[in-house]
């Protein structure tokens, strides 16, 4: 019985370690989110340049916005709608791909949120970013 | 003995489960600051050094 018992507590802590293990380790590394990723990554060279000019801003709710299309050349109005609907898009599917990697895709609510805090936080000096109070510079 | 032996085999197994069960936020936060790094910073860095 004494070793029954020993086994069990060395089962038991093996199953934490491994558990703490799986949860340090999990990281945001999977073939759809890379996917995701890269389309961002090639279109923040584009929208860049907006977010500088303050033509688009970032939302509270982890979308992108197009806040001030009068500052845009008509020819480019068209284009800036697109990639704004696009960026918000993907951002949408990455806040997907990440709940499934917990298994749990109701969690997209949740990533969501953590999203768009931490654009927010890492918006750039200059970017036009939304408040409480309404648009503010950051 | 048998019923602390049940006892931690519950708990064990209710350890395995509940890192499924709450929302594991800040692991979320970490991930979330390398993604946007990594969508924004390339070519950011590459503008602000001019």
């Amino acid at each position: 019985m004494k070793t029954f018992f020993a086994r069990l507590l060395t089962l038991f802590l093996l199953s934490g370690a491994l558990n703490a293990y799986a949860v340090s380790e999990r990281e945001f590394n999977t073939p759809g989110i890379n996917v995701v990723k890269a389309r961002m990554q090639a279109r923040h060279g584009q929208l860049q340049a907006y977010y500088n000019s303050g033509a688009v801003g970032l939302n509270l709710d982890g979308t992108i916005e197009l806040r001030d299309e009068a500052s845009v050349p008509l020819v480019f109005r068209r284009k800036l709608a697109a990639l704004v609907d696009a960026e918000n898009q993907d951002r949408e599917t990455l806040y997907g791909e990440i709940s499934n990697v917990y298994a749990h895709p109701e969690w997209r609510v949740e990533v969501r949120e953590v999203f768009a805090k931490r654009w927010l936080k890492h918006a750039h000096r200059g970017w036009w970013i939304m408040s409480d109070r309404g648009w503010i510079q950051k | 003995m048998k019923r602390i032996a049940i006892a931690l085999l519950v708990l064990g197994l209710s350890a395995c489960v509940s890192h499924n069960v709450y929302f594991p936020a800040a692991a979320v936060e970490k991930g979330a600051d390398r993604i946007i790094a990594d969508v924004w910073s390339l070519t950011d860095k590459a503008k602000e050094k001019k």
